[in-house]
């Protein structure tokens, strides 16, 4: 694969090159992915992905349909265990850790295709996502305990917080499954937020999103980084947005890395360009 | 101004529960009291406490928790024989009839949560139907162990035994309290309406402050999906096993309760039928609706007594009136009519909370 040139400010001393932006380089990376690969039997969906992202960076992961982006979120989040390589998050191994503790450790997620809670309303979809962060226990909520109480206002509040970020603290009351797409998939983002993570993963977040409701996403997006001081890797077909607001951004195609490097330069990639669009010489 | 918010609605939602199970249990007083209640149905009091507790506690499993129970009538029994073993031992120990009996329901709650959680561990922590397939061979299991299981007690304690009476070499001065396939045939009647009625209260206060609790959205989240739910960090075999075993101890109590109330008392009242029962009364009270299940428990366990005229036809007319509750819920008309409803007595309370002076929220 050629790896393509890189300005010399933008070089980080990690064991992966990928593109880490400035503020970040002195630290070590929150995620490092190394030689991570997986095999569905025979079938090799993922192998030697290098990627390494820095703690407050927005990164992009594009690629044609079938590439193995989602897989590469899901070995991430472990719901699928890698059979090959490392990850080390924040430089510790989630080796044999489950989704549960890998969210614990900071890896927030959203689905591609949209899995809310959609019986429950918005709010408690939040508390869902604050679920780690309010602290009372089971006896303590059927007893109706003072601390209870004080969790759950604290807990309320947070929820109508987070989702003032969109804008949607009006409907806190309704039905998740009520709600329009592009509502859906804002909940959905605060909802992983609310997990406190230090690194959200956003499977596809402008999916049905019409341009003027993805350009306000792109704000959001950058938004909540800067708000949270936290690492973002996106999924996203939207090129516009990758390109909009991705500091780094890695190319998969058929399970492998093909480029990594700033928008321009994977604009300007010719094996970007192959797979994309095809090499113009027939199969 | 129009609507209420989310946690007030919930709160009004409740609160009308809890009004229903007490208006219902002042009037029965009222009316038994005034000698109006027929001997049969006077009779079937304490059984309607039972069976209410048992659907709200199945509800907590089947329509909250998402998972299938087919042998809940085996946690009933488990409570049941149990209770009905302490209570006789304790006859001396504890003279007073209220106490033995809070101390049976307790011990049989507890032995029902041990069973629920030795049969929950195992299977909630796999994904699928296993645990329908584990507990429908849980409550045949309980039903023969009970069938064969002599217990005596003489002056050093209880004695048991799996082969007769006479093998439990009893002392002087002992009895045999469960006799196999017979069961109990010398219990001491204990339970009243006012027993069952504290028990379905405290059954509707521990699962509706479950449900609006932090473990309580858990499991909730982990039945609408799984996979999100374990992505915001929630473990599924602890708030699975949580919702599985709080079941169990309620279904317990209800067993126990349940058994104090009659004379006598066999395995075989507790069998599959039975827990298809209670599940009818979940899924027509409505998967996920408390309310729903404890009306529907109360009217369905009535019917086929007050079907009595029918004689022979009886069986169908129940029949009947399932199918029929099953189709008219599902139907747009009586929906629309219960949207109705509900929005004209959302509106009253907001007019009652404007004419408080109650303006504080949106």
């Amino acid at each position: 694969m050629n790896k393509p040139g890189r300005e010399p400010t933008r070089l980080v001393p990690v064991p992966s090159p990928n593109i880490i932006p400035e503020r970040d380089v002195d630290k070590t990376p929150i995620l490092e992915a190394q030689h991570l690969g997986i095999d569905f039997g025979g079938l090799t969906a993922v192998d030697e992905f290098n990627m390494a992202i820095g703690r407050t960076e927005i990164a992009g992961l594009i690629g044609p349909n079938g590439a193995g982006k989602t897989t590469v979120f899901n070995l991430l989040t472990k719901v699928y265990q890698p059979t090959r390589g490392t990850i080390l998050l924040d430089g510790i191994d989630t080796a044999g850790k489950s989704t549960v503790q890998v969210n614990r450790m900071g890896i927030a997620r959203t689905f591609q295709n949209i899995r809310l809670f959609s019986n429950l309303s918005v709010e408690d979809n939040v508390k869902i996502g604050l679920h780690n962060h309010i602290k009372y226990g089971t006896l303590q909520g059927v007893l109706r305990l003072p601390g209870y109480w004080k969790e759950e206002r604290i807990a309320h509040e947070r929820a109508l917080e987070l989702l003032s970020i969109f804008d949607m603290q009006d409907l806190a009351g309704a039905k998740a499954g009520s709600l329009p797409y592009g509502a859906q998939r804002r909940l959905e983002i605060v909802r992983a937020l609310a997990t406190n993570p230090s690194l959200l993963l956003l499977d596809e977040p402008a999916a049905g999103m019409n341009p003027s409701e993805t350009a306000e996403l792109m704000e959001n997006i950058v938004k909540i980084r800067d708000t949270f001081q936290i690492a973002v890797l996106l999924i996203e077909h939207d090129m516009s947005l990758v390109m909009g607001i991705c500091e780094g951004i890695c190319v998969l195609n058929f399970g492998h890395i093909i480029a990594k490097g700033t928008p321009d330069e994977i604009q300007n990639n010719p094996e970007v360009i192959k797979a994309y669009l095809g090499s113009g010489k027939g199969e | 101004m129009k609507t209420l918010s989310s946690g007030r609605k919930r709160l009004f939602r409740n609160a009308i529960t809890y009004g229903i199970v007490i208006a219902a249990f002042v009037i029965l007083q009222i009316l038994n009291a005034g000698g109006l209640l027929s001997p049969s149905l006077q009779g079937q009091l304490v059984p309607i406490c039972a069976y209410v507790t048992m659907a709200i506690a199945l509800n907590l499993v089947v329509g909250i928790s998402g998972e299938l129970s087919l042998g809940h009538a085996g946690f009933m029994s488990v409570g049941a024989f149990s209770g009905v073993v302490v209570s006789l031992s304790l006859q001396q120990a504890i003279p007073s009839g209220p106490v033995r009996l809070a101390v049976a329901m307790l011990v049989g709650a507890v032995c029902a949560g041990i069973a629920g959680f030795i049969v929950g561990v195992p299977v909630l922590r796999l994904r699928g139907d296993y645990l329908a397939i584990v507990t429908l061979a849980f409550g045949e299991i309980i039903k023969n162990i009970i069938n064969i299981l002599y217990v005596g007690i003489d002056g050093n304690g209880l004695h048991f035994s799996t082969q007769n009476e006479a093998a439990l070499a009893l002392g002087e001065g002992g009895k045999a309290i469960l006799k196999g396939p017979m069961g109990v045939t010398t219990n001491v009647k204990l339970s009243s309406f006012t027993a069952g009625f504290i028990l379905v209260l405290i059954a509707l206060t521990v699962v509706l402050n479950l449900i609006n609790s932090r473990s309580g959205r858990a499991i909730m989240a982990l039945r609408d999906n799984r996979i999100a739910a374990e992505s915001v960090g929630i473990g599924a075999t602890k708030y699975k096993l949580l919702a599985f075993v709080t079941s169990a101890v309620l279904a317990g109590a209800a067993g126990a309760l349940y058994a104090m109330n009659y004379s006598s008392i066999a395995a075989k009242k507790f069998d599959f039928n039975t827990s298809i029962l209670i599940l009818v009364f979940v899924v027509l009270g409505g998967l996920g609706n408390i309310r729903g299940s404890i009306i529907a428990a109360a009217l369905l366990y009535v019917l086929p007594e007050m079907l009595r005229d029918f004689y022979d036809f009886r069986m169908l007319i129940y029949a009947i009136v399932l199918i029929l509750v099953m189709l008219l819920t599902n139907s747009p008309f009586f929906q629309d009519l219960r949207g109705q409803l509900q929005s004209k007595l959302r509106d009253r309370a907001v007019a009652k909370a404007d004419a408080k002076g109650g303006s504080g929220h949106e």
